[in-house]
């Protein structure tokens, strides 16, 4: 069998290891396994492809060295960030990996046109024929300046997805007037550049218009992720996530490398499928997510709602809880920020010795990543038999006689089910409001992520406990362990 | 190869990863995300090329280190986040 075509049937192996290592990332049983099996898949690829024809018959001692120093340095880094890495910083680690990755595809779509394209055009190499000046084909042109779009907004879109989710910058929505003019036009200059860089026939003018939808894309990557708001971040870097796959696949066409066309087409089909999930999730169309500017009014109540808050002190608290025969616990973005999974999974622990059923109710977008809470609640050691899905979770509500809010707001709130002029109309909700007696952890009085006041805190069997999540659970366990 | 070929091998992937995780515990979802996203690191191969089959020209090389960098850490970094996390779901009568 010639070499090439040992290469390409690893590849095959490869393949097959992802599609496999997916489907069982899909099962709890087997999800651990899976992503070993797709590891072992991507290892396959790697070492077969240092016996590629292209590497072997051009690769010089130098070229070997920078080989091995690059996986080595970027082995390196990757273990570091992730054995340090703590758990609650686990949205802004996810959306950077997935930033260098569309980086990776657009720099390998690059380098592929200015080595085949502008390089071996100028023919002063010795090595490399003249024969081949330039002359890319188009379509090979328009999968490079795919791979280089995509990649670039992908990467841009993660970095200032990752400082958004990282509290380096402010995670509010941020829009200006005529933003969306703004950015249609940087999309649209983006546009004329590709297709400027596909028609141009010289090869040097083609790479300047390589460089200008380069950068273009860039911008427009940031552009894009600015008007959205950190509560509409699980869609957003599931999207990313689809586009890096797509990016990759891109780079595939470009150097006719089956295994990147399917391994980043699969990524980029189950990113589209995840971020349908938590569209839905919001009642909320994808476009609507993207540019609407959602959560942009900052804080401004909005939303009629009857009655008052009534507020609660934890020694109170502490006789409803004590009484309690069933207890669900509802957690939102507020706990992550509070960090206060540990407390509460012990003050689970000591409701469960009291003989209450406990139980944890996890909305699909409760939280800035898909599944957030899931991780951090896992991270306690909650056991995931106690975690239950949006569906569940109400049938328990309906007979729970505690449900405790812990810093989430939109996904618990009624208006959702019952107010037809609400913004949020619609969305599945976690249905607190149907436990005996609601008590909502908050830091204060303000709203969510919507900017609406929540209808669920002026209910009549609502307590409101306000301070730090964090300090009023380990309270609570405090009060539980005196008596 | 076959352009044609190509978009037919994209095509059919595309279908396939559509059928893969139709339906995903929302337990499951981050992993996915990560795990997902480590295989997207797939470009590590086109990195691997770029870098060690642009023999003279320094430019492209560059870009291609640069690119095998990234994409190892995304690659690495990925896997092991995933992994990180996965084990962190256990059941209880696995303690």
């Amino acid at each position: 069998m010639e070499q090439g075509a040992i290469v390409n049937f690893v590849y095959i192996v490869s393949s097959v290891l992802f599609i496999l290592g997916i489907k069982m990332l899909g099962k709890a049983e087997t999800a651990r396994k899976g992503n070993f099996i797709s590891a072992l898949g991507m290892l396959l690829a790697v070492v077969v492809t240092l016996f590629d024809k292209n590497i072997l018959d051009s690769a010089d001692a130098v070229s070997w060295g920078l080989l091995f120093g690059g996986l080595a340095f970027g082995s390196l880094v990757g273990y570091v960030v992730a054995k340090k890495v703590k758990m609650t910083s686990m949205p802004e680690m996810v959306a950077l990996l997935n930033g260098f990755g569309g980086l990776a595809s657009l720099l390998v779509g690059w380098a592929d046109y200015y080595y085949n394209g502008v390089f071996k055009a100028q023919g002063i190499a010795g090595a490399v024929e003249k024969t081949v000046s330039g002359d890319v084909p188009m379509f090979t042109k328009i999968a490079t300046i795919l791979a280089i779009l995509i990649g670039g907004i992908t990467f841009t879109g993660s970095v200032y997805a990752w400082g958004k989710l990282s509290g380096k910058i402010s995670g509010k929505a941020k829009v200006f007037v005529g933003q969306k003019m703004v950015n249609a036009s940087i999309a649209v200059a983006m546009v004329v550049a590709s297709v400027a860089f596909a028609v141009v026939g010289d090869a040097n003018t083609a790479h300047y218009w390589l460089i200008a939808s380069v950068v273009l894309s860039f911008v427009l990557g940031f552009a894009a992720v600015m008007p959205i708001g950190g509560g509409d971040m699980p869609v957003v870097i599931s999207l990313l996530n689809s586009l890096s796959g797509l990016a990759a696949s891109a780079a595939g066409f470009v150097i006719e490398n089956n295994v990147l066309i399917v391994a980043g087409c699969l990524v980029g089909a189950s990113g589209v499928i995840l971020t349908v999930i938590m569209c839905k999730s919001m009642n909320r169309t994808l476009f609507n997510v993207l540019f609407s500017g959602f959560g942009s009014a900052g804080g401004k109540a909005q939303g009629k709602v009857e009655g008052e808050m009534k507020p609660m002190s934890t020694d109170d608290a502490y006789y409803v809880l004590e009484a309690a025969q069933s207890v669900v616990f509802i957690p939102g973005y507020g706990m992550a920020v509070a960090q206060a999974q540990h407390a509460v999974k012990e003050l689970a622990g000591i409701l469960e010795d009291n003989g209450a059923e406990v139980a944890f109710a996890i909305h699909p977008v409760a939280g800035r990543m898909p599944g957030h809470m899931n991780v951090l609640l896992a991270e306690a050691d909650v056991p995931y038999e106690q975690l239950k899905e949006m569906e569940e979770a109400n049938r328990i509500l309906e007979m729970a006689d505690v449900a405790i809010v812990i810093g989430a707001n939109d996904v618990v709130n009624p208006a959702a089910a019952e107010d037809q002029s609400s913004p949020i109309y619609g969305m599945p909700i976690i249905e607190a409001f149907k436990a005996k007696t609601v008590l909502a952890l908050k830091r204060g009085k303000g709203t969510g992520f919507s900017g609406l006041e929540n209808a669920l805190f002026f209910r009549q069997n609502t307590r409101m406990i306000y301070g730090d999540a964090k300090a009023t659970v380990n309270d609570l366990v405090a009060k539980f362990k005196e008596s | 190869m076959d352009i044609i070929l190509l978009l037919f091998i994209f095509t059919l992937a595309a279908f396939l990863g559509f059928e893969l995780i139709s339906k995903v515990p929302s337990q499951l979802h981050t992993p996915l995300m990560s795990g997902s996203n480590a295989i997207s690191g797939i470009t590590i191969v086109g990195a691997l090329l770029a870098t060690a089959a642009t023999a003279g020209s320094t430019f492209a090389t560059v870009l291609g280190v640069a690119a095998l960098v990234l994409a190892t850490i995304n690659v690495v970094g990925g896997y092991m986040v995933t992994d990180r996390m996965l084990a962190m779901f256990k059941k209880k009568e696995d303690k």
